[in-house]
């Protein structure tokens, strides 16, 4: 056999791989995952609850959670946006990369069952409860160029937030990753603009981030670039943190498709 | 010159102030001052061409996807697309494609993400991030520096329902962009050296890289 029929014969038999993943992961997988949350669903157990707090309008929070816990961000009002960096507490080189979470689950739509993945090929939050799926990885928050062009001048924005949230724990600008969005239902149409979804936000709305390292967060309640309704979407947001039930082996965050198998064996490796 | 390729200001090669054949899998940079032209020359086609930018004189500034993409209001890079930074300032922008579509969505290839993704097999090969990590440090940049970067003649189609595949590269051999720069940048590449899905058509090939000095008028 020559060289170029080996390395052929591997392109190959990669392509057929690819194909493979491909086909799973945008046909089976999406057809295994939970249905959303109702909005009066899934009452966190006073016992459970480790702390809460409300994020005034404009302004950020910083959240320190084990592996293990959870955090249930509920958009009141239904007219707020939150904004999601962090890092692995440990080594905040390690932080949440949205262009990995996406690649590595064929989607840039998360919902319940899905997760957010580190850019060290770990999870870094599951998604254990989720009522609107209706969330943002590719546009990211708001910035005083955005807040500017916006209203005509410089506003409390996202960017300014994760700046002196970073900050306060040593870190700086180059610490801060693109951001994860929770309540901002933006889609594109065939061309690739950019649309805002505004029937798919409700008062109520919540997600429950379940840690999967020790992490620090950090999350900012401005209203999101795209959203029509801004500057009136200003409103308070509440944060619980909890101890989240042990997940059990048929947990559906861990166990939605080979890869995600794959990246929480890599993840429990740093605990075992 | 035809269609998308060509504006009329189309340099010279011989007026290019800078030629550099990049091996395949390999890292390159060089700082481009304002008003410099940088080509990327996809040399034998479907080859992606992962890149940063940072600004030369404060490397904390640098290129910002999501600033990007929000400033112009939809998913792809094309031409006349302004690269924003972090700090809202536009770097650098494509002044020609013969291609017609990039991505900035997808993030780079790492031997981690790999291993997710193919199985643990895969974790010892050869990835962009590696290529970024070596290329940085001789700028004095880190692992912490390496943020979402741009994804030439690479083709990331995303549905509105969010489905998001990266498909075969839709590049010609000998297709190229033009980036020129609004301040003077730190422009860092990585020649994907990816072997396990359809960006680089399963098999990584070199890319040619040419500067020009702004036209005199």
């Amino acid at each position: 056999m020559t060289m170029a029929q080996t390395k052929l014969e591997i392109s190959e038999a990669n392509r057929r791989r690819y194909e493979e993943l491909r086909a799973a992961g945008q046909e089976l997988t999406p057809k295994g995952l939970p249905d959303a949350t109702p909005l009066d669903g899934v009452p966190i157990s006073p016992d459970a609850v480790v702390g809460r707090e409300q994020v005034p309008a404009g302004w950020y929070a910083t959240v320190r959670l084990r592996r293990g816990e959870a955090l249930r961000i509920i958009d009141d009002s239904g007219r707020s946006s939150v904004a999601l960096i962090g890092w692995r507490e440990e080594d905040t080189s390690e932080r949440v990369n949205c262009a990995d979470t996406v690649k590595v689950q064929w989607s840039a739509a998360v919902s319940k069952g899905r997760v957010l993945l580190s850019d060290m090929g770990r999870v870094f939050l599951s998604l254990i409860e989720d009522t609107s799926g209706a969330h943002d990885l590719m546009v990211g928050g708001s910035t005083p160029a955005s807040t500017r062009a916006t209203f005509g001048a410089t506003t409390r924005n996202t960017q300014e937030n994760f700046l002196a949230a970073a900050a306060k724990i040593g870190l700086g600008l180059r610490d801060i990753p693109p951001c994860v969005t929770f309540f901002a239902p933006v889609s594109l149409d065939t061309e690739g603009r950019f649309l805002w979804m505004s029937g798919r936000k409700r008062p109520g709305d919540f997600v429950d981030l379940r840690a999967e390292m020790n992490l620090v967060l950090v999350l900012s309640n401005c209203a999101h670039p795209l959203d029509p309704a801004r500057p009136a979407a200003t409103d308070p947001v509440t944060l619980i943190r909890y101890r989240a039930p042990p997940p059990g082996s048929d947990d559906p965050c861990r166990t939605t498709s080979p890869e995600i198998v794959r990246a929480f064996e890599f993840t429990d490796r740093l605990f075992a | 010159m035809t269609g998308l390729a060509a504006p009329s200001s189309t340099p010279d090669a011989s007026d290019a102030v800078y030629a550099h054949d990049i091996p395949a899998e390999r890292p390159w940079s060089r700082v481009l001052k304002q008003g410099q032209t940088l080509r990327i020359i996809d040399s034998e086609g479907q080859q992606a061409v992962d890149a940063l930018l940072y600004c030369a004189e404060d490397p904390a500034e640098r290129y910002s996807s999501q600033d990007t993409l929000r400033v112009q209001g939809s998913a792809y890079v094309e031409l006349g697309t302004r690269l924003i930074s972090n700090k809202g300032r536009v770097m650098a922008h494509l002044t020609a494609d013969s291609c017609g579509r990039h991505d900035t969505s997808a993030g780079c290839c790492s031997c981690e993400s790999n291993a997710v993704r193919f199985g643990e097999a895969t974790k010892y090969q050869h990835a962009c991030r590696e290529n970024f990590i070596l290329e940085l440090s001789k700028h004095g940049l880190t692992k912490r520096d390496i943020v979402a970067n741009l994804n030439f003649f690479m083709n990331v189609p995303i549905d509105p329902s969010g489905a998001f595949t990266v498909v075969d590269g839709i590049s010609a051999p000998g297709n190229y962009v033009d980036v020129t720069a609004d301040m003077d940048v730190l422009f860092v590449i990585s020649n994907c050296p990816q072997v396990n899905n359809p960006c680089n058509g399963f098999n990584p090939t070199p890319i040619r890289v040419m500067i020009w000095d702004p036209r005199e008028t």
